[in-house]
């Protein structure tokens, strides 16, 4: 919650002595208020005023970077719904390893998963965690498999063993990267001198929120700030009503010990389940989701849900300006003209797809707007069209002189015809979905 | 730290609407299903009343759509063109809750049967489940409402959802529902204002709200899923403040919309980092169905059976959790 200026001031010294810079300790005040100034500008500060106005400034939900290379930072969030803003660290997703799947399974899981990387509408999808689960008896297993994950990858390392002589060890391996220690168990004042000598994050781990209100408080109180929390339930239904509870009371509340990122481990179950699982909780606040095993399939999947749900609402995805190619066109087949608004886009080249026709798909550079509105702001005009025509040298790359353009702008067909010479404008139907018995009925080779 | 549920009490419930009717009800259908009647966000038993589960149909065609995919056809290869048969094998192998018969075939662009050839397929579904039906169209405004007013006139009294009017051609169909006796699928542009006012004038037409449903339409996951997303959030809360003009159960379409998606079939061959088009196929279906789940949607027509096992699993799950009285959150 912010501070008014009046309630900052009440804090300060009242001596008005100017050492800040500032004549008097209200003008100081209010400008701490508009952010302009910060409390460490005044020397007589007392150790209250710090604490109440650092509190103050904390963020609702803390931003916490697991890895020192590749790994995610996660948390960070301000709004419950991503329509209020947006929703602006994507999910860190992570693959579980296990002690007990011995060495060459590990290293086969490591390096799937490193080498995993994909492309959509210009954005890498990759993971960003491994999780090394000690479920065998013996403390090498889990040094061996710590050992092999730093070795074969960057990406950051969240590390669950019950063995605290292993744990401390295997902590001592990962010296400078940053890892987290999730914990099984209640936390424990051993915990927390783990995690401060070793600057590692901690996963706390619940099963009801109260109980991790305790332990987070407690966490809080030693000075730690880099927590994750995990507070699954019952099944996938408790798991969606607990974060939904966490982060409303870190957002709407200002209640602290919940104001961290959430962490999920996806139980073992067939792709299907543990796919339905994944979305459902993506969707409703997990910062991190640590998969039961690799699958690439299930990835990309996951990975498309995340690009979707994080895209910000207000910046629509823009796809690259230029020629697609739609099914397999030869110089002859015709062309079509649309913006580069990412929906209209997909909308388009899959109606274009699905008539079954092959063309060549101009996507003009409309900042990302659809057809309606890019026209009315003078982005998706005959000038603009024809120019970008000429700039993508198309009269090079077809043999076809008919082009179509979307029947929302029909009255723009003139105009484009005597800017573009040579050309026959062809009004399009309104409608995407009208794509393939538009093609039937019109003459376009 | 004392740590209180912080629990919203909503003015607004979305409206209770049941599809179906049995032989005492005037239809001939075994059982009913009523969708709606929750005062909170999806899943939030810990504040407020969740009477039903949302409810998964599958499709069947009068003719196989164009580009069906493979993923599919080894489900369905011998009854594609037998819609009857299909349906019962949605039924009684896959557990759809109900079944959606679309009638594209009508389409005079894609077959162009007769609205008399698409009675007779509806009562063929009609006899070979005792589920409710949902009767789904297209957007050709001339010949839809000539079959819709057939097969509702055709199946009066079996309280069907007939899919969809829209705001450019509602009345003849609503009427026709209204004659008959069937409930109605308001359908719009991924946009609340027309979504609004859609219900508006339907209610000018005095259709009665518990015989509503809405479509805010379904892109698929990677096309335009997050617009549903949002869209369908803020319906769905915009409803549950009180607005009673979106306080009605929502329909998605996951299997109509991935059925169309490249992602979702191409072949692993081709796109290696793709994986396994078998099981991306389903995949695509459930992330579309369980991310519009939490988003709202409370009946969902879908197509590939390993999705629907799941979607439904997980929603039993979830409902069976609270039953129990057991999950974590109340647990303080
Ligand atoms: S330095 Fe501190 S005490 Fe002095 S005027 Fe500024 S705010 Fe007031």
């Amino acid at each position: 919650m912010a501070l008014s200026g009046l309630d900052i001031f009440k804090l300060l010294p009242k001596t008005n002595c100017g050492d800040c810079g500032v004549p008097t300790c209200m003008a100081f005040a209010m400008k701490i208020a508009q952010k302009k100034a910060e409390l460490s500008s005044c020397p007589h500060a007392s150790e209250e005023a710090k604490a109440a106005l650092g509190a103050a400034s904390e963020p609702p939900v803390r931003l916490v970077k697991i890895g020192a290379g590749n790994g995610p930072e996660v948390g960070g969030e301000t709004v419950l719904f991503r329509h209020e803003k947006t929703f602006f660290h994507p999910t860190g997703i992570g693959l579980e390893i296990r002690t007990s799947q011995g060495e060459d399974k590990i290293l086969d899981d490591v390096r799937e998963l490193e080498g995993y990387r994909a492309e959509r509408v210009g954005e890498v999808l990759k993971a960003d965690l491994f999780f090394i689960s000690h479920d065998s008896a013996e403390k090498a297993a889990f040094l061996r498999a710590v050992s092999l994950a730093k070795a074969n990858s960057t990406k950051g390392l969240v590390i669950d063993c019950p063995d605290e002589e292993a744990l401390k060890e295997g902590l001592e391996l990962l010296r400078n990267d940053r890892p987290a220690i999730y914990l099984r168990r209640p936390l424990t004042e051993r915990d927390i001198e783990m995690a401060k000598t070793s600057g590692a994050s901690l996963v706390i781990t619940a099963s009801s929120p109260q109980d991790l209100a305790d332990q987070t408080e407690k966490a809080r109180q030693s000075g730690l700030t880099n927590l994750i929390l995990n507070c699954q339930g019952n099944g996938l239904g408790g798991a969606i009503q607990n974060n939904a509870i966490l982060r409303r009371s870190a957002l709407k509340k200002s209640f602290k010990p919940f104001g961290f990122p959430l962490f999920i481990r996806i139980a073992d179950a067939d792709g299907f389940e543990s796919l339905a699982a994944s979305a459902a909780l993506l969707c409703k606040y997990a910062s991190i989701i640590i998969l039961p095993r690799f699958d690439k399939a299930l990835l990309y999947t996951l990975f498309t849900l995340r690009q979707n749900i994080y895209t910000d609402p207000q910046k629509p995805i823009q796809v690259d300006p230029r020629i697609y190619a739609i099914g397999d066109p030869t110089p002859d087949s015709p062309v079509f003209v649309t913006t580069n608004f990412s929906l209209t886009y997909f909308i388009v080249s899959g109606e274009i797809e699905n008539s079954g026709t092959s063309a060549h798909l101009v996507v003009c550079d409309t900042e990302g707007q659809s057809v309606l509105t890019a026209w009315a702001g003078g982005k998706f005009v005959p000038e603009k069209i024809a120019k970008f025509i000429k700039d993508i040298k198309l009269e090079e790359k077809v043999k076809t002189r008919k082009i179509v353009i979307p029947g929302f702008v029909a009255q723009i067909s003139g105009e484009l015809e005597e800017k573009l010479p040579g050309w026959e404008v062809i009004v399009g139907c309104q409608e995407a979905a009208d794509i393939p018995s538009f093609v039937k009925s019109v003459n376009l080779v | 730290m004392t740590f209180e549920i912080p629990i919203e009490n909503n003015p607004g419930k979305i409206v209770e609407v049941t599809i179906g009717a049995t032989a005492d009800q005037g239809g001939t259908r075994s059982r009913v299903v009523t969708v709606g009647g929750n005062t909170a966000l999806p899943f939030h038993f810990f504040e407020g009343r969740h009477p039903h589960r949302p409810v998964v149909a599958m499709e069947v065609f009068d003719k196989t759509p164009a580009k069906y995919p493979d993923s599919l056809r080894e489900y369905y290869q011998d009854v594609l063109d037998k819609p009857g048969e299909m349906a019962r094998r949605c039924v009684a192998d896959f557990g759809a809750e109900m079944v959606s018969v679309r009638l594209e075939g009508t389409h005079p662009e894609k077959g162009n049967r007769s609205a008399e050839e698409a009675v007779e397929v509806v009562k063929d579904v009609l006899a070979a489940v005792e589920v409710p039906l949902i009767i789904t169209g297209h957007s050709h405004f001339e010949k839809n409402n000539e079959v819709m007013k057939k097969v509702c006139e055709a199946t009066a009294g079996e309280n069907c959802l007939i899919n969809y009017v829209e705001t450019n051609n509602y009345k003849t169909i609503a009427a026709a529902c209204l004659a008959y006796h069937h409930t109605l699928v308001a359908q719009t542009p991924i946009d609340v204002n027309l979504a609004k006012q859609l219900n508006i004038l339907l209610g000018d037409m005095n259709f009665p709200h518990d015989r509503l449903v809405m479509d805010p339409l379904t892109g698929a996951l990677g096309y335009g899923l997050e617009y549903s997303y949002s869209i369908m959030e803020r319906i769905r809360n915009d409803g549950l403040a009180g607005d009673r003009m979106l306080a009605f159960p929502m329909l998605i379409t996951p299997g109509a919309e991935c059925a169309k998606v490249k992602e979702a079939r191409a072949v692993e061959k081709d796109y290696p980092q793709w994986g396994d088009e078998k099981r991306r196929g389903a995949y695509w279906e459930i992330a579309t169905a369980m991310s519009l789940l939490i988003a709202g949607a409370d009946l969902l027509i879908m197509d590939h059976p390993r999705a629907v096992e799941a979607v439904r699993k997980q929603i039993a799950e979830i409902y069976h959790s609270n039953e129990e009285g057991g999950h974590g959150a109340l647990r303080t």
